[in-house]
């Protein structure tokens, strides 16, 4: 189990023991997570489970490939440490990462 | 008001396999989308990637299985109603009417709601001022190039449809090209001859950069970009156009008085019927226990839903169940005999 933070667009944050091997966006959907809609389930295609990720962190995860990259540019607002949290995998080493989310996915 | 025996909404791949479980039982149907075509997500999200689950087809492509379910239904011939969105549904006695945005009304005793995660819309911009031009001098769709002609030209996106239309676009006006980062993901050959005209001084590019405001009375007369390193430019502009992609909107359906969880539907099990007589829910949009979102789960849901389709349709039969191996009247639907 590893800890991950979501904080929502008005700094509220919610930590959560997330299973390893479960994808970000997987840990905010299974615990009722607002400010990540997933409408496509995971499969890279849609840029709702966008989410924002600290410099700190942001450097720690394996880096996008370019299929998520495109799709970022259709994300609510992208900025450059913009990620797609269905494509962030839970492990040990993000113990204590923490997504901030858009003001909105769509 | 045209009267069918179905009112299929959506055509995604279970909208259009249900066109074929309730054409074999002798139903008509009629398939509306907000999309111009037919495939759903399978088209919009996904044509080019590989689908490896579904039954007895080891690998294709979201493109090749709607062509292949179109090919399938083609003997029903059911009417598509495109580029047009369900705004509306009232119940008359045991029938539901439908109204569309188009101003289409149809009347059938069931409705099947195929809608995915609801309609594709385009992805508006988030600025302030965005909403007020837009529809005047801003738009997310070229309906109409002429519109365009003799123009200071904003165009915004780093993918196909920004690109072709800067190309296009750029022959009678200005075009600016603006994206958020250096890498565009549209075809290498379009781009390449944007960086030609770029060179020529045809077409101006800007990137990385992301637009900050909207400036004009009326109508738009300039916009200000920022670009990564901080530094902003104003940029002389008439008319945006702003293609980031399409997303996903629930819509109307959420106002239908339909049981919903979060943004789905709940159904029975048994014939995929919602909180309403007459209307169902199949395919991702629809949830019941042990529910997974997969295209052959939808096959299924739609295949029993039409079952109950057919008894409200046909209220004076009595419904037989058969093999399309066996079943004459089936192959003659099919247009086998």
């Amino acid at each position: 189990m590893t800890k991950v933070t979501y904080k929502d667009n008005d700094g509220n944050t919610k930590t959560i023991e997330v299973e390893n091997g479960l994808s970000v966006m997987e840990g905010a959907i299974q615990n009722n997570i607002p400010g990540i809609d997933a409408d496509c389930g995971g499969s890279m295609a849609c840029a709702t489970c966008h989410v924002y990720v600290e410099e700190k962190w942001y450097n720690k995860l394996p880096k996008a490939e370019d299929a998520e990259v495109d799709m970022i540019d259709m994300a609510y607002e992208p900025k450059k440490n913009s990620r797609l949290s269905c494509q962030l995998i839970v492990s040990e080493e993000l113990d204590g990462l923490i997504v901030t989310t858009p003001p909105k996915q769509a | 008001m045209k009267k069918t025996d179905t009112i299929i909404i959506g055509a995604g791949p279970v909208g259009l396999f249900a066109v074929h479980q309730l054409g074999i039982k002798g139903l008509k149907s009629i398939v509306i989308d907000n999309l111009d075509k037919a495939g759903g997500q399978c088209i919009e999200l996904y044509p080019d990637k590989p689908i490896y689950d579904i039954p007895a087809v080891p690998e294709c492509t979201g493109e090749e299985l709607t062509k292949k379910l179109l090919e399938q239904i083609k003997p029903f011939k059911a009417e598509f109603y495109l580029n047009e969105r369900v705004e509306e549904i009232n119940q008359v006695n045991e029938d539901w009417t439908v109204k569309t945005s188009k101003k289409n009304e149809f009347v059938a005793p069931n409705i099947i709601i195929a809608g995915g995660v609801g309609s594709f819309e385009p992805r508006k911009l988030s600025i302030k001022d965005a909403e007020r031009f837009e529809d005047q001098s801003l738009f997310y769709a070229v309906r109409d190039k002429e519109k365009f002609k003799n123009k200071n030209l904003s165009i915004f996106g780093g993918g196909d449809s920004a690109l072709d239309w800067a190309l296009e676009l750029s022959k009678n006006s200005k075009v600016t090209l603006i994206h958020r980062r250096n890498e565009f993901r549209g075809a290498p050959h379009t781009l390449s001859q944007l960086k030609k005209l770029e060179n020529e001084g045809k077409v101006s590019i800007k990137t990385p950069c992301q637009i900050i405001s909207i400036e004009g009375e009326k109508y738009i007369t300039s916009i200000s970009i920022k670009y990564d390193d901080g530094k902003i430019e104003k940029i002389q502009t008439d008319i945006i156009l702003s293609f980031f992609g399409l997303i996903m909107k629930l819509g109307p359906i959420a106002e239908w008085g339909l049981n919903m969880d979060k943004k789905t539907i709940e159904v029975n099990s048994k014939d995929f019927q919602t909180n309403k007589n007459g209307i169902y829910a199949v395919g991702d949009i629809c949830n019941y226990p042990g529910k997974l979102k997969l295209i052959l789960s939808g096959f299924h849901e739609v295949a029993l839903a039409s079952v109950e389709c057919f008894k409200r349709a046909r209220p004076n039969e009595k419904y037989r169940f058969e093999f399309t191996t066996s079943s004459k009247a089936i192959q003659e639907r099919l247009g086998k005999k």
